[in-house]
């Protein structure tokens, strides 16, 4: 297979703006199929945007997006955006992600048998007829997810995964995204969580408006990197092999006098 | 008992309770999607916006069904349009696109002159005085709402529960939603006769209301706020002969009074098993 065919989605030079506001400038970005990439950014450096111009939601005002024929793409929204007191079960949010193919609302016995096995794979199996606002937290990603897998997606596009959630269920939804993965599902997120989520990624995408840097965490998380994207500046440590990202230390004279 | 039935006898009561039941029914199943996307106000808005259209319609001289039906489609998508555009709420637009309607509507009256029976009609209802255009026109847009919701049950549930991401997985929301407007509109022109001006936004959020009590899964929701719908139009109609008071407001009355039961259930559901757990812990 050639580099071309490899391509899931392609980004050539995609400028997108809000109102007359540039969100994104000139980003140039391949989606490698089997990849697994995240992309990080402060708050507003069209992270976001980037996500809904790969699903075709967002139209480019100048470059071009090329997407593999017959893509399929999923895409799992951050929680803190969805409304938890609507009335739907666990199965039916799920089926909601087969989008394609049957029109009746009731599913069919092979859809059910979908959800169910979705569901059973993802440890919520015997949550289906519950309301959705009786998960907790890290169910509610996992039954998202499980949305997303019942479209047989080629690329998962997840938006800050792990917002609002605690360490546990952050560290069970990476687990869970990396088994997918390495079951050859692609597989890009964003985040701005720099040490729970994109120090153990192999692949990240460094953005604001444009892309800064790529590669892995290893090249692509240095000082000189982490102050272009965040406008901030940063240490990067090594931790068992593992890069850890720390803010440059600034000195409070009343604390510090209280501590000596 | 035997007094029970007597009203059945009469051809008028017969028809006025057929078509409030498929009426209440429609606004039922209609109800689920308003209710839920945070637009209750807009049955009572759009039933306002064309109450313009019927005044001008009647001014014409043209049918009600045509100019009436017309002028609430515009309505309902403008409120639409304007609602996408996301700089201004849903129910800022409802309130400015139908208050302005039903003050057109007003004014042409005032300086035409009104148009007979057909303007009470039109504010308050008349489930008795139904013609047989109003049944057919009922009854036939109860089946194709129907058929809309159960052909489009899975587009409009997503774009429903999160338009966004509706869009971003491939559903035309902007079709979808058309679609649903076409309907409400469609459904508010075609019992707005029948229930009137007034009245008619209760019947569309009551039984959705008062089925969400009764359960979480949308599927339900839709069955339970439909037959709720109908029964409210059944129930309310029976009192309305056996009590002598106008149908509309007996049939708005059952409904809250099934609002009042589903609430006190609900409620006491809640507080037992609130109770619970301090139970388990023998509290």
């Amino acid at each position: 297979m050639n580099e071309r065919d490899a391509n899931l989605v392609s980004l050539a030079g995609v400028t997108c703006r809000y109102r007359t506001e540039p969100v994104l400038e000139g980003v140039d970005l391949d989606v490698q199929q089997g990849s697994m990439v995240g992309v990080v950014g402060p708050s507003g450096s069209g992270k976001t945007t980037l996500l809904k111009t790969i699903l075709g939601v967002v139209d480019p005002v100048a470059g071009r997006v090329s997407r593999r024929e017959r893509l399929r793409v999923a895409y799992v929204p951050q929680v803190e955006t969805v409304n938890w007191s609507f009335p739907v079960t666990v199965a039916e949010c799920v089926l909601m992600g087969r989008t394609e193919g049957r029109r009746l609302p009731w599913a069919s016995i092979a859809e059910r048998r979908q959800v169910a096995g979705v569901l059973d794979r993802l440890g919520i199996g015997d949550l289906g007829e519950r309301h959705i606002r009786e998960l907790s937290g890290g169910q509610q990603q996992r039954m998202f997810v499980a949305r997303a897998l019942v479209s047989e997606p080629d690329l998962v596009l997840l938006d800050e995964p792990t917002s609002g959630v605690d360490a546990r269920i952050r560290h069970e939804l990476m687990h869970l995204l990396g088994d997918l993965n390495d079951e050859g599902l692609t597989i890009l997120l964003t985040t701005h969580d720099l040490n729970g989520i994109a120090t153990h990624l192999p692949q990240l995408i460094c953005l604001n408006r444009r892309v800064i840097a790529e590669g892995t965490p290893f090249e692509v998380l240095t000082p000189a990197t982490l102050e272009a994207t965040f406008g901030a500046s940063m240490d990067v440590l090594m931790h068992h092999g593992v890069c850890i990202v720390v803010d440059q230390p600034r000195v409070f004279a009343p604390l510090f006098a209280v501590a000596t | 008992m035997r007094e029970l039935l007597v009203p059945y006898q009469f051809e008028f009561f017969r028809n006025g309770l057929i078509v409030a039941t498929i009426a209440g029914a429609l606004c039922g199943l209609v109800g689920v999607f308003v209710v839920q996307r945070g637009m209750s106000y807009i049955g009572h808005g759009l039933s306002h916006a064309i109450f313009g259209g019927f005044a001008v319609s009647a001014l014409v001289g043209v049918s009600y069904f045509i100019g009436a039906g017309l002028w609430g489609i515009a309505a309902a998508f403008a409120i639409n349009g304007v609602t996408r555009r996301k700089t201004i709420g849903a129910d800022a637009a409802i309130g400015v696109v139908t208050t302005a309607s039903f003050a057109l509507g007003l004014a042409l009256f005032a300086v035409f002159g009104r148009a007979g029976r057909s303007f009470d009609a039109a504010l308050f209802g008349s489930v008795l005085g139904v013609s047989s255009t109003d049944v057919l026109v009922i009854a036939g847009v109860a089946v194709a709402a129907t058929l809309v919701v159960v052909f489009q049950y899975r587009p409009l549930l997503f774009t429903t529960f999160d338009p966004e991401v509706a869009a971003a997985s491939g559903i035309r929301t902007a079709r979808v939603e058309g679609l649903l407007m076409l309907i409400l509109a469609a459904t508010i022109l075609s019992t707005m006769r029948v229930l009137g001006v007034t009245l008619i936004a209760a019947t569309i959020v009551i039984p959705a209301v008062v089925a969400r009590m009764l359960t979480d899964s949308f599927g339900r929701l839709l069955v339970y706020s439909t037959i709720i719908g109908g029964a409210c139009g059944a129930i309310g109609m029976n009192l309305s002969y056996h009590a002598d008071i106008q149908s509309g407001p007996t049939i708005v009355l059952t409904g809250a009074l099934f609002f009042i039961v589903a609430f006190a259930v609900s409620s006491l559901r809640a507080a037992r098993r609130r109770r619970l757990p301090l139970a388990a812990l023998g509290a």
